[in-house]
């Protein structure tokens, strides 16, 4: 349970660490809090040949907020991101979805921006990025580009960056007006890998009316998805609204995977149960937005 | 930009500055253990799931598993061992939650309880102190450690009593 053996860098500016990552080549990896990084070096499924270490790269601490949304740098801890309550005015969905990362410990050090590089399927940040319709930052030698979220998740574990890339900061979009959120997770302890997970918004219109219902769901699927509601619950006032019909449509939408803590049956059950509780919830908070 | 396999740090462990030379692989548990003889610290999963070997770094409790040693260059660690007080007479004082730990009988083979006990000292020590602590904040506290003995009754009464006695800026 020790990491095999790799070099060791830490860069103090940006452009050091892009030139350390191109010279030492495909084997060099970042490393920003390590907190799950740190275990798959430890069990030796991932060995790189050198960690290039970017916590002492100034700058990429900040959490900018604005009102398009907030700017999370690559060095924000989740707990710096919960405990922000400017960021969760303006999306309520960063100090709900972080509430659920792991344990007090461990939020301490990673960092979402981290996190959502990581590209785990069961991780919150990759799913609450996806439904806010956010984005990343990724700076290259030859630049910096915004990267869709649509076009970043490639796969467990794999997104589209390759080659010497640093993930600077991740976008959130605002929350829109009249719009809710709620996010819910069932895991076997407090702040264990979610077994299933859901993240919601709902919009209504002035008459309190659904316009819009979406989801996205943790550790279900291989990459972050947004499931569109809607059709089941469209026009409806908040006390008239189905919200069992949303979750019986969700679980049709759905491609979960069993593993040995949850069959793939299971898993579709929660995200109907799941569902139908956070967008009744989000339903009663977009009413007094 | 040097690509180093090993590195000389200086980190402030329980108030006192020690400089060791390690390979950059290792972990802080590791380093605490190992090249600084601080064994109070203890070792379980050795990936982020138990607990067991949380420190502080710069007050705040982390993994010492999940944190390379070279990356505490410059910082300060506290440890079980810097838990306790001294008491200006040659002895030390209990910090409160091993008072509480004794008192409640919170610990059986004792494997956790290092682990429980900083996070818990950080944990408490963050809370508004003013008001009487809930059933929610104690579960936050100790969720993130495991221990295989106790069944975790005790642990969360000692949680109780120490958040008593940490009261108003009793204790540490």
């Amino acid at each position: 349970m020790k990491p095999a053996p790799f070099g060791y860098a830490d860069p103090t500016s940006l452009s050091e660490a892009l030139t350390v990552l191109q010279s030492e080549g495909e084997g060099a990896k970042v490393m920003a809090g390590g907190q799950s990084l740190l275990p798959l070096l430890s069990m030796r499924l991932a060995s790189p040949t050198t960690l290039v270490d970017i916590n002492r790269v100034p700058d990429l601490d900040v959490v900018a907020v604005s009102d398009d949304g907030v700017r999370v740098g690559a060095l924000v801890r989740h707990a710096t991101l919960l405990h922000h309550a400017g960021a969760a005015a303006v999306q309520p969905l960063l100090a709900r979805a972080t509430a659920n990362v792991a344990h007090p410990a461990i939020r301490n050090r990673g960092t979402t921006v981290g996190s959502i590089a990581h590209a785990d399927p069961s991780g919150e940040m990759t799913s609450v990025l996806a439904l806010t319709g956010g984005s990343v930052t990724v700076a290259t030698p030859e630049g910096s580009s915004a990267v869709d979220w649509a076009d970043f998740f490639v796969g467990p574990l794999e997104t589209s960056v390759h080659g010497p890339a640093v993930v600077t900061e991740a976008f959130f979009p605002a929350l829109p007006a009249r719009t809710g959120t709620a996010f819910e997770e069932v895991s076997r302890r407090k702040g264990d890998y979610a077994v299933c997970g859901a993240g919601v918004t709902v919009t209504l219109d002035e008459s309190s009316r659904v316009v819009s219902a979406r989801a996205s769901y943790i550790s279900v699927g291989l990459v972050p998805e947004v499931h569109d509601l809607t059709e089941a619950v469209s026009g409806r006032t908040v006390d008239e609204a189905d919200w069992s019909a949303a979750g019986d449509l969700a679980r049709t939408l759905v491609d979960p995977d069993g593993d040995l803590h949850a069959s793939a049956d299971y898993r579709r059950l929660l995200v109907g149960v799941l569902t139908e509780r956070t967008l009744a919830r989000a339903a009663q908070e977009a009413q007094n937005r | 930009m040097s690509v180093s396999t090993e590195r000389t740090i200086s980190v402030t462990v329980n108030g006192v500055s020690r400089e060791t030379t390690v390979p950059v692989r290792r972990l802080l548990s590791d380093a605490l253990r190992h090249d600084l003889q601080l064994t109070g610290t203890h070792v379980g999963c050795e990936h982020g799931v138990c607990g067991a070997c949380t420190v502080l770094v710069d007050g705040t409790p982390v993994r010492s598993c999940l944190v390379l040693a070279v990356q505490v260059d410059g910082k300060a660690v506290t440890t079980v061992e810097g838990l306790a007080r001294d008491d200006g007479r040659g002895g030390e004082v209990l910090h409160p939650v091993q008072e509480a730990f004794r008192e409640c009988h919170a610990l059986q083979c004792g494997f956790c309880t290092p682990g429980f006990l900083m996070t818990m000292a950080a944990g408490l020590e963050a809370r508004d102190r003013t008001t009487d602590i809930t059933e929610d904040e104690v579960d936050e506290i100790v969720g993130g450690n495991l221990c295989r003995c106790t069944g975790y009754a005790n642990i969360k009464k000692a949680c109780r009593h120490a958040a008593g006695l940490m009261k108003d800026g009793d204790g540490a």
